[in-house]
């Protein structure tokens, strides 16, 4: 009687969960909502439902996402997590050891995703051995951008080195060109702040710097280096630089009212919208030295009960690496594909470039995340760097005294 | 049965609001003073670990920006906000003909929101768009105001806009205490032939004491929790320049999750708050005493 009754219930249990599979579900919480983004959010969604899945939107607009993590946060709290939310760096980890994410290795393997991300960019996906996130884009942050008429203008070419850069800068200055288009806001000073580390320190450098936040290399004469070309740095930005939007900045780039900007690639997006075509009205290049600063925007899938939602975190991982969708995502958000086997042929020069120095460096290892966008420390950590750059960009204080504040802020953000 | 409900109405109607305040005020206080002894990152957690948060408070330079800031803000904005509104006040006072108008234009800014204030100075304050564009436009090139963005200079700059906002109702306040103190004893003293700068300093100001306590106790509270008026204005900057305890403890709570930082600096504005508020309500209850 017993195996009988149980026989049944099972029978039942099974009857239940096959519709169940069949139609994935996902809540997807993120904070892509201005124009460019909101519509590469809309392939996915595009895409999503043509496989027969149902996509709830959860779009969290505001804050650089401040106000979508206090929005996960009481969804968490509450033992109601989304489906997938749009995290990226340590984060994913952070997140991962308040035992909320779910396991999606089984994915991972099956569509191979070891074997065409990068190393570095796959290890920020994994959460102690299993898979727990899926990787959009991989936008590069330590681009400088010139307005091509100034240069050939006043005879410069793109500088290779830091000594060159302050050479032309000078050269600029004299003819009346601010060198810099740059805003004072703390983010964007920790952008110029970590392309200069990078040239200066270099990529073993950097990395022991920001990445393990190795002490000695936070005290030591690189970094006082550093500093000191931070110092001409703020000599050569205009007088209005401060709390102006990193837009306005390129707009001064676009306009030949300034010469060069240090930016991430959605810069790109700006001088593309304004119909400039890179390599003619604009240039693009790495900052002088070798290595690649990454900003890597991912999904990451949450614990969640029932079939289908397990359903929809399955089919949503598979098709956010797919070939199609990193490839008609990136082409309109203005970053290149994290996958490495998605053909290029529609992209433009600058995304050839940063395609190709990305594999270089992930081969050489100089294929290193951005600390300034959270992708090489946890929040508190890279907010007390910032601190401390931001007040040294801002104020007159020497370099061996910020240093010095740099150790103690790390130290103490422990 | 009427008699009961005649004693237990008023209770039970006072119950929910009681109940509503003793869990989301008092509760969630006592809840944010214990995570501020743990070390909650992202999410809150319980394990009590001491005064580890306080310690990395009390060490960081930012921190300590911010209270200076908050002393520098609160003396100037309370300070200036009553003088120049007495000063409104009693200039309002002489019986002129267009009271009511004047009253009004000085008493618009309270209606705007902090936030209105903080973008209309921020533009107004700025070298290339404002004042000192416009003076320089004039023909005076070495004019120069640039506080808003001179990291020494920039919480004078927020003072100027909050002092912009405030002087106006706290002029209100003193207008009602002018009018409010007896006309007789005025009188009398004019016709004694005492001088109008002195009725005014020996007789009308003194009277109105409770009147300068209570134009103390609102602009103090404006300015501890100032948050909005800064994040327009400057954003905090340049630098940090311009943080507020406020503004610090949102940035580490929203942008940074370091939940721990942002309750323990939450304590400290409260224990800030209390050193104002517990002296005023200790005289408040001892003269009901008498």
């Amino acid at each position: 009687m017993k195996t009988s009754v149980f026989a049944a219930v099972s029978a039942v249990a099974i009857t239940c969960a096959m519709p169940a599979v069949a139609e994935p579900q996902a809540e997807v919480l993120h904070w892509w909502t201005s124009g460019g983004e909101a519509k590469s959010v809309a392939v996915l969604q595009q895409e999503f439902a043509d496989n027969g899945g149902t996509w709830t939107d959860m779009p969290v607009a505001g804050g650089g996402g401040d106000a979508a993590m206090t929005a996960l946060r009481a969804r968490v709290l509450s033992g109601n997590a989304p489906t997938a939310v749009q995290l990226k760096g340590p984060a994913i980890q952070e997140w991962y050891e308040e035992g909320v994410l779910a396991d999606i290795s089984a994915v991972a393997e099956a569509e191979g995703w070891a074997d065409v991300l990068p190393a570095s960019i796959a290890g920020h996906m994994m959460c102690e051995g299993t898979w727990c996130a899926a990787p959009v884009n991989v936008h590069r942050v330590d681009w400088i951008w010139a307005n091509a008429d100034v240069l050939e203008a006043n005879g410069i070419a793109m500088p290779t080195t830091w000594d060159e850069f302050n050479a032309a800068a000078d050269k600029l200055a004299a003819a009346g060109i601010t060198p810099l288009a740059h805003g004072g806001q703390a983010w964007q000073d920790a952008t110029v702040f970590e392309a200069v580390a990078l040239g200066i320190l270099g990529a073993d450098g950097f990395k022991k710097a920001f990445v393990d936040l190795d002490m000695d290399t936070l005290k030591s004469d690189g970094m006082v280096a550093v500093f000191d070309q931070m110092r001409k740095m703020r000599g050569y930005v205009d007088d209005n630089f401060s709390g102006r939007d990193w837009n306005l900045a390129t707009a001064m780039v676009m306009n030949g009212e300034a010469a060069f900007q240090i930016m991430g690639d959605w810069a790109k997006g700006e001088f593309l919208a304004a119909g400039k075509a890179p390599g003619e009205d604009f240039l693009c290049a790495s900052v002088p030295g070798d290595g690649f600063l990454y900003n890597v925007d991912s999904f990451a899938m949450f614990n969640v009960d029932g079939d289908d939602k397990k359903a929809g975190q399955d089919l949503l991982s598979k098709l956010i690496v797919g070939q199609n969708f990193q490839k008609v995502f990136n082409l309109n958000k203005g970053s290149i594909p994290a996958r490495v086997d998605v053909a290029l042929d529609e992209f433009d020069s600058c995304a050839h470039l940063s395609a190709k120095d990305m594999n270089e460096s992930s081969d050489n290892g100089s294929l290193l995340p951005s600390y300034a966008h959270g992708m090489a420390l946890r929040g508190a950590q890279s907010g007390a760097i910032t601190d401390v750059v931001t007040a040294h960009f801002n104020s007159d204080m020497s370099s061996a005294d910020a240093v010095n504040m740099l150790a103690d802020a790390v130290a103490n953000s422990m | 049965m009427t008699e009961w409900l005649e004693r237990h109405i008023p209770k039970m109607v006072l119950a929910p609001s009681f109940i509503a305040i003793l869990v989301f005020v008092y509760g969630f206080i006592a809840w944010t003073a214990w995570v501020s002894l743990t070390r909650s990152r992202l999410l809150p957690k319980y394990e009590v670990e001491g005064l580890i948060q306080y310690e990395r408070l009390f060490a960081s330079p930012r921190f300590d920006t911010a209270m200076t800031n908050l002393f520098i803000f609160g003396t100037l904005f309370i300070v200036i906000s009553m003088v120049l509104g007495l000063l409104i006040a009693i200039l309002l006072d002489q019986k002129i003909r267009t009271e009511g108008v004047l009253r009004t234009i000085y008493l618009y800014p309270m209606a705007l929101s902090m936030i209105v204030t903080g973008t209309a100075w921020k533009w107004i304050m700025n070298p290339g768009l404002g004042i000192e564009k416009m003076v320089r436009d004039w023909g005076f090139e070495n004019f120069s105001f640039d506080w808003v963005i001179d990291p020494d200079m920039a919480i004078y700059a927020v003072v100027i806009a909050g002092v912009w906002q405030a002087s106006g109702f706290v002029m209100a306040l003193f207008l009602a205490g002018l009018r409010s103190v007896d006309g007789e004893i005025i009188k009398a003293a004019q016709v004694d032939g005492i001088p109008n700068w002195r009725i005014y300093s020996a007789i009308i100001i003194p009277s109105m004491a409770p009147i300068f306590l209570s134009a103390f106790i609102v602009l103090a509270h404006l300015a501890i929790k100032s948050f909005d008026l800064v994040i327009a204005l400057t954003g905090g900057g340049p630098g940090y320049a311009t943080d507020l305890p406020a503004t610090y403890m949102y940035a580490m709570a929203f942008s940074r999750g370091d939940i721990g930082q942002a309750a323990s600096s939450a304590m400290v504005m409260m224990a800030v708050v209390f050193a104002i508020i517990v002296p005023y309500l200790y005289s408040e209850l001892r003269t009901k005493h008498d």
